[in-house]
């Protein structure tokens, strides 16, 4: 994917009238159910310590607990596959997935998969990929990419949907414009696809170590279909998804629906160990994919940032997020963790200008389940891609400059009586930065006398009386 | 009380009214306050940049400055956040465990305007006099990094003369964010469109804040809008008497 980075990306976003009615509308719906599912827990602050307690044990712990999850995994009939990157985690799913002749494969929305692109790597082998999360489908029918992790299809509005499924899944019919009924025509589509899928794909939401549990959180039920009615299951999870124990569950299973959905659980909840007997699938591969997220574990602030559930309340309460969407990210992982993440997951390169997609305003961090501190993390990379990346070499010399003036009481007084003198020819012209800033708004005057003039003048004068 | 003055480099440059404003409110209420005239700033703008080891000088200077004050006051809530959120952090990476002692110990004497009246004085009635209608802008890093509440929200409606008319979507961000106004400009106009609709459809005279950052971008908009209400910081109207 060519990338713009984010001032540009965001820029064309903001144009988009409907996509702005979309989005406000959406998350603002999405923030009021969340904020009242969450009100209801006096307990909720509680919570919130534990989820970031379990999460930060699992990293700390995380070869152990892998090596553990593993064992189990396999004592209950599955098999555990470990992928360094994204191509390893690809090649062992079509490998898997040829093995048994399948031609098509059905899909449980999942990050993971998303973010090494398994659709375009399987497409290419010759295999189908029906998504089967009906946002992610919705997404999929169109050749778009999602622009949120919960819900994909966030930007689309009910008749944009309509259109679509007309021009596709619904062969040519016209459809009424009322969400049961496109529900249905994605419902009928669907369900042909279970039934004849030999081989599916999921994330995990959380797998829990001590058991050889997998955990699949959704509203739909789709995904239950899938890891219940094919011949084979692959999972692909992330490392850090692990959790040391059953109990945990607790929380986390509390913390994740209210966060992500505003709901006090959510409708399908799937947990399996392993294989059964007559009972599911009889292949159950696991595979573990670290792309990028041992090398976040080894850096001390950043590593909080594999805390991450997925649950999207910090994108849904993000000023910039909210008017943007996830496109302007162009990242699979948008919004303010998308902005911590995709630097550390991808490369710092690869997505140099997202930590500065935010105003550190910390309304993210407030609605992290897990208490990831976002605007630190932000920063901490800002730190680290002025230091370390090629083009930030200017910036380095007017800051260093900037730090020293402010260092000295002296050079800091005459760079006030400067900015004085330049204020007037700084509003008439504005150079390039200075005219991002008078684009719409004044440029406020600098002080006839600055506070530590007025301060020195009625000293001088008590110092007469 | 004697309590030290920490301006903030906006304030002094941009905004001597609310120092001034500082000032006055203190001596009236009988308090002596100094100035430690060596101050600069605290250095928000390059640890939000990225350029914390670059502002490591300033943490030490601010020290210097302040190391001896029993009482600091700030009209700025995002500066005393940095101070009180920050600074022990910054001298920590930068490996200077007495810098780290000493911020920590400076950050339970530094006080945002607010918290000093309501908890450290416990006044919420200042005897100040402001005859306008007015609404507030709960500025983020009061709001969520300070955990300041309704402290501003009490001292406005313990004034006389004024009418506080709640501002819709208060606690959303104004968009100034440092460099973040300049660096995602259109992102930044995008928010402040909304915050400044949001003041304008009160129907108030004046947008009232803790920090003047957030007012320089607030208040920016609405004098090229002509929109005929004043950004103001609390202090201001706090300082004012009959």
């Amino acid at each position: 994917m060519t990338t713009t980075g984010f001032p540009q990306a965001a820029r064309q976003a903001l144009q988009d009238p409907t996509l702005r009615r979309n989005l406000d509308q959406a998350t603002s719906t999405i923030r009021a159910k969340r904020d009242s599912a969450v009100r209801e827990l006096p307990d909720w602050p509680e919570l919130r310590d534990s989820g970031a307690a379990i999460k930060a044990r699992a990293l700390a712990t995380l070869p152990e607990q892998l090596v553990r999850l593993e064992q189990m995994v396999t004592a209950a009939g599955g098999t555990v596959h470990w992928a360094r990157d994204a191509a390893e985690a690809n090649a062992l799913v079509a490998g898997i997935a040829h093995r048994h002749r399948a031609t098509e494969v059905v899909k449980v929305k999942s990050m993971a998969t998303d973010e090494i692109r398994l659709n375009d790597a399987l497409a290419a082998t010759g295999i189908d990929v029906v998504e089967t999360d009906l946002a992610e489908l919705i997404v999929q029918l169109a050749g778009d990419r999602p622009s949120h992790i919960l819900v994909p299809a966030i930007h689309y509005g009910r008749t944009e949907i309509r259109s679509l499924f007309e021009r596709t899944i619904a062969s040519g019919d016209a459809l009424p414009d009322d969400p049961e009924a496109l529900a249905e025509v994605a419902r009928l589509y669907l369900r042909r696809r279970f039934l004849s899928a030999r081989v599916a794909v999921s994330g995990a939401n959380f797998a829990v170590a001590d058991s050889g549990t997998v955990c699949v959180v959704e509203s739909e039920g789709n995904g239950r279909f899938c890891i219940t009615l094919p011949d084979v299951l692959i999972t692909v999870m992330g490392i850090e998804k692990v959790l040391p124990e059953w109990r945990d569950l607790e929380v986390m299973l509390q913390l994740l629906p209210r966060s992500a959905t505003g709901e006090r659980m959510s409708p399908y909840t799937s947990l399996w160990t392993g294989t059964r007997p007559n009972d599911g699938p009889t292949q159950f591969h696991l595979v573990l994919l670290d792309n990028g997220r041992t090398r976040a574990l080894a850096d001390e602030v950043g590593r909080d940032a594999l805390r991450c559930i997925r649950c999207s309340a910090c994108l849904n309460v993000c000023p910039v997020y909210s008017r943007t969407g996830g496109h302007a990210y162009e990242s699979v992982y948008p919004g303010p963790v998308g902005a911590v993440l995709s630097p550390q997951i991808f490369g710092l390169e690869a997505a140099a200008t997202l930590p500065w997609a935010s105003s550190l305003c910390g309304a993210c961090y407030e609605a992290c389940p897990v208490k990831i501190d976002i605007p630190s993390l932000l920063v901490h990379l800002r730190g680290q891609i002025v230091h370390e990346l090629p083009g930030h070499a200017p910036e380095r010399i007017v800051m260093r400059s900037l730090a020293r003036v402010f260092a000295s009481e002296r050079l800091f007084a005459r760079a006030q009586r400067l900015a004085r003198v330049g204020r007037g020819p700084l509003a008439k012209f504005p150079p390039p930065l200075v005219s991002r800033w008078t684009a719409m708004r004044d440029l406020p005057l600098v002080a006839q006398q600055t506070f530590r003039e007025w301060w020195r003048e009625r000293e001088n004068e008590a110092g007469h009386l | 009380m004697r309590i030290a003055l920490f301006v903030t480099c906006v304030t002094d440059t941009l905004f001597p009214d609310t120092g001034r404003a500082v000032v006055g409110l203190l001596e009236r209420l009988g308090h002596e306050v100094t100035f430690p005239t060596g101050q600069t700033c605290c250095g928000q703008m390059h640890v939000n940049a990225g350029y914390a080891r670059e502002a490591l000088p300033l943490v030490r200077r601010f020290l210097r400055d302040f190391g001896d004050a029993d009482t600091v006051v700030s009209p700025s809530a995002s500066c005393t956040a940095l101070v009180r959120a920050h600074y022990p952090q910054l001298a920590e990476e930068a490996g200077d465990n007495g810098l780290a002692r000493e911020s920590r110990d400076l950050a339970s004497r530094l006080f945002e305007l607010s918290e000093l009246l309501i908890d450290v004085l416990a006044v919420e009635d200042v005897g100040a006099f402001y005859p306008h209608r007015v609404t507030y802008h709960s500025s983020c890093h009061g709001l969520r990094t300070l955990n300041l509440g309704d402290r501003p929200l009490r001292l406005l409606r313990a004034v006389r003369g004024i009418e506080v008319i709640e501002l819709p979507e208060a606690s959303e961000c104004c968009g100034f964010g440092g460099t973040f106004a300049v660096k995602n400009a259109d992102v930044s106009m995008a928010m402040l469109s909304d915050k400044v609709r949001h003041v304008v459809n009160t129907g108030a005279e004046a947008c009232v804040a803790t920090d003047n950052s957030c007012l320089m971008q607030i208040g920016g908009a609405l004098r090229r809008q002509r929109a005929g209400v004043r950004a103001i910081h609390l202090a201001e109207i706090l300082a004012q008497t009959p």
